[in-house]
């Protein structure tokens, strides 16, 4: 029992950094490039709104693991980067589609009223973009965008097939030093559930911050 | 002597500190049409559910057709078959059409069979003038469509009385009429009706008594003509004059 | 080798996979149903204590990636003696998984059938268990159509994992693929096209569904997984 907390989810949480490193990186990544999609798939032209939406909605139908493998091999005919590195950017490609459609719906919701009113104000359509519906979509897109956040959380687990020494990594190193999988891979999903939690209480209270009154 | 069909004695009812009604006792005699009338937050439609239990009261007793309702030993479910109740939000379930909204409680409730509930249900269409819309959901009918099906539903139940609470006060100004005209006519066939509304053409027309109430008690009753011409209480007469301005007009 | 033989060998070996792939998705989808229409319920109408499994039930299988339960029933186990085979492993895992997504998508439903329904129910002198059985449920699963066609198209999806037990599904049979013939760009696109298609048509299929039950007016927008 003594050698769980002496033992164990100390070896565990040497992993923890590898994942909050790889979620924070896939989810500012993702956010990034999903942000760029959103507004061309918005306010773009009809042939990259198109092909936009034909990609996300692809990138959507598909197994994660099976892009992030396919990202992988696809980075590493390209580039030199680590498997660290590849996976990083895997999984923020795949949640850059998911992040595209939740901020698309959250620009979509902000109404062509307020377009109109900033540009009889004579403000550029970027302005008004910039400084009228960008603040009100993204505030829109939070519990959307939260729920998003911890999805990557659980998915930074399948950068594992990469041989990443992330949490769910060590656990396996453990189990299989000890004989004990099941004690190690319930202490891991212990700090996953927390994970999330805390993620998804963190977003929540800064929605209520952000909230506009009324 | 004749025995009322519907007897309250004494009812309290709160939510928390709040006193919604603060003793109140009626009886209601076997094809009375009574209307109840009061400002909103009065207690009225609390008191029209206490009738048939949807809301319990903390004390006092009531009965329906011989049987105390407030017995704990008593079948609710089985007594609320013979009271039939139309709702302000109308209610109707969704997910069935209009037809089957009204034999639902016949097959389900009374284990009626299929074709004859089919049969009665049609049959109570006919008597609000809907045996056209049988096949449409409720999704599909105008509000005062609605609230004239839910009436068939209740109705369908072969009920002793029928309790109505703000049947109308949801629904847009031109859909009223229709309801209200479906309402005289049972009125005129003897069913005993207990109607929360500010209708007051309604009121006027069929109403055999009118009852005020305010703050969760009984302020005055009285017969239609007593309550319009010679009110006992300057309360009612302000109340009377301000809902005559008000909702008097599309019903004349 | 060119692209075309390495079709040739495989193509049948994909299929093989597809099936396989189907085979897991409808057995979780079904366990999971079983598991978490039961779980709204009690959620709901249940009580405090029942309630409050159910509660955690579905927050711990949600907040946790579906890769660790895996591992947890088909590696930690063993720690007990009980060793399951590969295929039991996947569908008790994904099933309550699915479960725990299922119960979520029913609560929903059932939440957003408005009180005046039951009242409506008991007015008529229906008690409280004929309510729920013939006014509530029916109007739930309609409800819950949606977001149930969508937990169908992510479990496809989530069936993928369970290469990592060796179960060989259509995301094994890519990886072996690729491993042996050294091409995994070209394997996984592949295996790629083979999942859109079963998504495309489990997609139509259920949207024909939803087309064809459709009660006007009775409608709820669906939630993402």
């Amino acid at each position: 029992m003594t050698e769980i907390f002496s033992g164990l989810i100390p070896y565990i949480l040497t992993g923890l950094q590898v994942t909050l490193e790889v979620t924070v990186l896939a989810l500012g990544m993702g956010f990034l490039i999903g942000l760029a999609l959103a507004l061309l798939r918005v306010y773009g032209g009809k042939a990259s709104s198109s092909i936009i939406a034909v990609v996300t909605m692809v990138i959507r139908a598909l197994p994660h693991i099976l892009l992030l493998l396919l990202a992988y091999f696809a980075i590493a005919a390209v580039v030199n980067l680590t498997p660290f590195w590849a996976g990083s950017l895997s999984l923020a490609i795949i949640s850059s589609a998911y992040q595209c459609e939740i901020l698309r719906g959250a620009l979509l919701s902000v109404g062509a009223g307020q377009m109109m009113a900033a540009r009889t104000l004579g403000m550029t359509r970027l302005q008004a973009i910039r400084h009228i519906i960008l603040p009100q979509a993204l505030r829109q897109a939070i519990p959307a965008w939260s729920n998003e956040a911890a999805i990557v959380v659980k998915d930074s687990s399948l950068v594992y097939v990469l041989g990443v020494p992330e949490i769910l990594r060590k656990a396996q190193y453990y189990s299989a030093r000890t004989y004990q999988p099941f004690t190690a891979f319930i202490a891991v999903a212990v700090v996953y559930f927390l994970l999330t939690f805390l993620t998804n209480r963190g977003l929540s209270a800064l929605e209520r911050k952000l909230r506009t009154p009324g | 002597m004749v025995e009322p069909i519907i007897r309250l004695d004494n009812i309290h009812k709160s939510y928390g500190k709040d006193d919604i009604l603060k003793g109140i006792s009626l009886e209601i005699m076997e094809g009375e049409v009574v209307v109840i009338i009061g400002p909103s937050g009065t207690g009225k439609s609390t008191l029209l559910r206490c009738i048939n239990q949807l809301t319990v009261p903390n004390s006092g007793r009531v009965w329906v057709d011989g049987v105390e309702l407030t017995d704990p030993k008593v079948d609710i479910n089985k007594a609320r078959r013979h009271i039939g109740f139309v709702f302000q939000d109308v209610n109707l379930f969704n997910h069935l059409n209009a037809l089957n909204n009204i034999s639902i409680g016949l097959k389900l409730v009374l284990g009626m069979p299929a074709p004859n509930a089919k049969e009665k249900a049609l049959l109570e269409l006919k008597r609000v003038g809907l045996e056209q819309k049988a096949d449409l959901y409720p999704g599909q009918l105008s509000g005062g469509q609605k609230q004239r099906v839910a009436i068939a539903r209740a109705l369908a139940m072969d009920p002793r009385v029928m309790l109505f609470d703000e049947p109308t006060s949801a629904l847009d100004p031109e859909l009223i009429g229709e309801v209200l005209e479906v309402m005289k006519k049972l009125a005129r066939e003897g069913m005993t009706m207990v109607c929360v509304t500010h209708e007051m053409g309604f009121a006027r027309e069929v109403a055999s008594r009118i009852i005020f109430m305010e703050h969760g008690v009984v302020v005055e009753e009285g017969s239609p003509e007593q309550m319009f011409a010679n009110p006992q209480f300057n309360r009612t007469r302000e109340f009377l004059g301000k809902i005559s301005e008000l909702y008097g007009k599309h019903t004349e | 080798m060119t692209y075309l033989t390495f079709l040739e060998i495989a193509l049948p070996e994909l299929w093989e996979g597809t099936l396989i792939t189907l085979q897991i998705t409808l057995i979780t989808l079904i366990i999971g149903f079983v598991i978490g229409f039961p779980a709204a319920l009690a959620r709901i109408y249940g009580g405090k204590a029942l309630g409050a499994i159910s509660t955690a039930y579905t927050e711990v299988l949600r907040g946790t990636p579906v890769l660790v339960q895996l591992f947890i029933i088909y590696y930690g186990l063993p720690q007990f003696g009980v060793t399951l085979p590969a295929f039991s492993a996947a569908y008790i895992a994904l099933g309550l998984n699915s479960g725990a997504y299922q119960a979520e998508y029913f609560r929903g439903a059932i939440q957003a059938i408005s009180s005046g329904q039951m009242l409506a129910a008991q007015s008529l002198g229906m008690n409280k268990l004929k309510a729920i059985i013939h006014i509530i449920i029916p109007q739930a699963f309609r409800l819950a159509l949606p977001a149930w066609a969508n937990e169908v198209v992510s479990m496809v999806k989530v069936t993928s994992i369970v290469y990592l037990t060796a179960v060989p599904d259509l995301m094994t049979k890519a990886k072996m693929l690729s491993s042996k013939y050294f091409n995994p760009i070209e394997t996984y696109l592949t295996a790629a096209v083979f999942y859109l298609v079963i998504i495309g048509i489990l997609t139509v299929v259920l949207s024909y569904i939803e087309k064809t039950t459709r009660i006007p007016g009775l409608e709820m927008e669906a939630e993402a997984r």
